[in-house]
């Protein structure tokens, strides 16, 4: 059963021995020419699982994987209860938003230091269980790096999606998002990747502060 | 709000509007209603490199009184008819930002009417959505100057992924410069990449850069540049490789940005929406997520008057008008800057 048509792949309900599996199938994209195609497809597919893993390392909560699948561009992996933080977060009070964005930071703060970015840190690509736990989905963009630039692209585009999104309480969640991650890497590395940040910023075309 | 029309005997029903954030000076008159009357515009041409700011802004110096003329001929109408005046206030190059507003200035200090300053990446939004009848789409606006993939929330079109360094137009634009390919007859340099990459068959991978809904060219452009001049591969090959590499991306992010607003409508323009590849890959992709993709035509794609005027009259119903004496451009006014209440709220 179809779930969700993402913007990357199509997401089925489907049942692995007796479990509730997720079928995550890279769908071709007619819009780009063949070869570019196949090579963005199988380098994601193979390399989300692995990072997958790495994150579970780090004490990050992912799906389990079950079965890749190259050619097809497959992936079955555990179904996770819950709902996507994008759904949630605006309607928590005040209190719990704050307690929840942390956590977040804290989350994002052990990838990094276990030299993995996300790649697409948005609230749809993390999800609430119902026992609390954040657990975080969809690494087709992650990449395995300790260099400052790729954690500091990393959060800026958390911050950004923060701020399109959530934006009655941008800042109040990116200043708890940041709380949090420096819970779990320290005030210097944090410091760091606040001014990298800055400096992502000020690149881009069209900023005030320049 | 209503604003009164008739003032006299004279009906005050039209809004010009005054382009000048690059290399285009143009004028456009545009109804009240919505009704586009006229477009003029002059380019200027660098001899050679990129736009030199002084120079673009002396150039449209010498050419506003004749743009200006043009626009107000083509629709036929008198100064007596405008009922305001509104020039792109924002952003863009210094010099050339002040050649239209003094131009905007003088005319609505003389005519004693309201002056509107406007927002050049708002007007791309909205002179698409009046002519191709958008109504609530992604959209993706592509310029020399800009990529952005944006969406309406809450009062402002809010910016879901942008470029992290160059425009995509500037991609294209310097990789053709130095690909040592004339512009011949004022083409713009997007389109000789695209006629060079419908010829094109070999593929070869470049590289690839999305950072969730945010992109990056400079690599791409090193990249293509480098394999133009191991002479590897022809140049058709490479324009083809380059431009299908940079498309994919651009059509990537605003997928995601369609996932992510869960919206029906994609929306292509600015500069580089003439582009006819571009629009193909946009529109598959819109198909595939039923949502409808339109371009914006290709005279309203470059920058121009139109856009400006129609997006005064909409600031302008709204209340928004500025003082002569306050109207300083704003050369890193941000997209996400600008309230919109228009298009919740539409005015009569």
């Amino acid at each position: 059963m179809l779930i969700k048509k993402g913007a990357e792949a199509s997401l089925y309900l489907e049942e692995w021995h007796g479990r509730k599996a997720v079928l995550k199938k890279r769908v071709p994209k007619k819009y780009r020419t063949p070869e570019l195609d196949k090579e963005i497809q199988t380098k994601r597919t193979k390399h989300e699982p692995q990072i997958m893993h790495r994150a579970k390392e780090a004490g990050v909560p992912t799906p389990i994987v079950f079965l890749v699948d190259l050619e097809e561009a497959t992936i079955v992996m555990e179904f996770i209860e819950g709902k996507q933080v994008k759904h949630v977060l605006n309607g928590l009070p005040q209190d719990e938003r704050g307690r929840l964005c942390q956590h977040i930071g804290e989350l994002v703060g052990k990838l990094h230091s276990h030299g993995i970015v996300h790649g697409d840190l948005t609230t749809s690509n993390m999800i609430l269980t119902p026992t609390g736990e954040v657990v975080f989905i969809d690494f087709g963009l992650s990449d395995q790096t300790r260099e400052l630039e790729a954690r500091g692209v990393d959060l800026h585009l958390m911050k950004r999606a923060i701020a399109s999104t959530h934006f009655m309480h941008a800042d109040e969640c990116f200043e708890a998002v940041m709380a949090g991650y420096e819970k779990t890497v320290g005030k210097n590395a944090t410091d760091e990747v606040l001014e990298k940040i800055a400096e992502i910023e000020r690149r881009g075309r069209y900023i005030s502060e320049r | 709000m209503c604003l009164p029309l008739i003032v006299g005997f004279v009906a005050k029903s039209y809004c010009l509007g005054i382009e000048s954030t690059a290399d285009d000076f143009g004028a456009g008159v545009v109804s009240l209603e919505g009704e586009i009357l006229a477009n003029a515009n002059d380019t200027y041409f660098p001899e050679q490199g990129g736009i030199h700011p002084r120079e673009a802004a002396r150039h449209h110096a010498n050419v506003a009184g004749k743009v200006i003329a043009e626009a107000l001929k083509k629709a036929k109408i008198s100064f007596n008819e405008l009922a305001m005046i509104a020039f792109s206030q924002g952003p863009g190059l210094g010099p050339c930002l002040r050649t239209g507003a003094t131009a905007a200035r003088a005319l609505a200090s003389y005519l004693k009417l309201p002056l509107v300053g406007v927002n050049h990446c708002v007007a791309h939004i909205e002179i698409g959505k009046l002519t191709t009848g958008a109504r609530d789409p992604v959209t993706l606006y592509v310029s020399g100057g800009n990529t952005i993939v944006s969406a309406y929330e809450a009062n402002r079109y809010r910016v879901f992924g942008e470029t992290l360094d160059i425009a995509v137009g500037n991609c294209l634009d310097v990789f053709v410069r130095e690909a040592g390919l004339k512009a011949e007859g004022g083409k713009a340099p997007g389109r000789i990449v695209e006629e060079l990459a419908a010829k094109g068959k070999k593929f070869t991978l470049l590289p690839y850069t999305v950072k969730g809904m945010d992109l990056s060219f400079s690599g791409l452009l090193t990249a293509a540049i480098s394999l133009l001049r191991e002479k590897k591969f022809g140049l058709e090959d490479v324009c083809f490789s380059f431009q299908e590499t940079a498309f994919s991306m651009l059509t990537e992010v605003t997928e995601r940005a369609l996932a992510h607003t869960e919206k029906s409508e994609v929306l292509l323009t600015g500069g580089v929406a003439a582009n006819k590849r571009l629009q193909s890959m946009l529109r598959t992709m819109a198909e595939e997520h039923d949502a409808k993709f339109s371009a914006v035509p290709r005279e309203y794609s470059a920058d121009n008057g139109a856009m400006i005027a129609w997006t005064g009259i909409l600031s302008f119903k709204h209340g928004f008008s500025v003082p002569v004496e306050k109207s300083f451009v704003k050369l890193k006014w941000r997209l996400d800057n600008v309230e919109v209440p228009w298009v919740e709220k539409p005015a009569c």
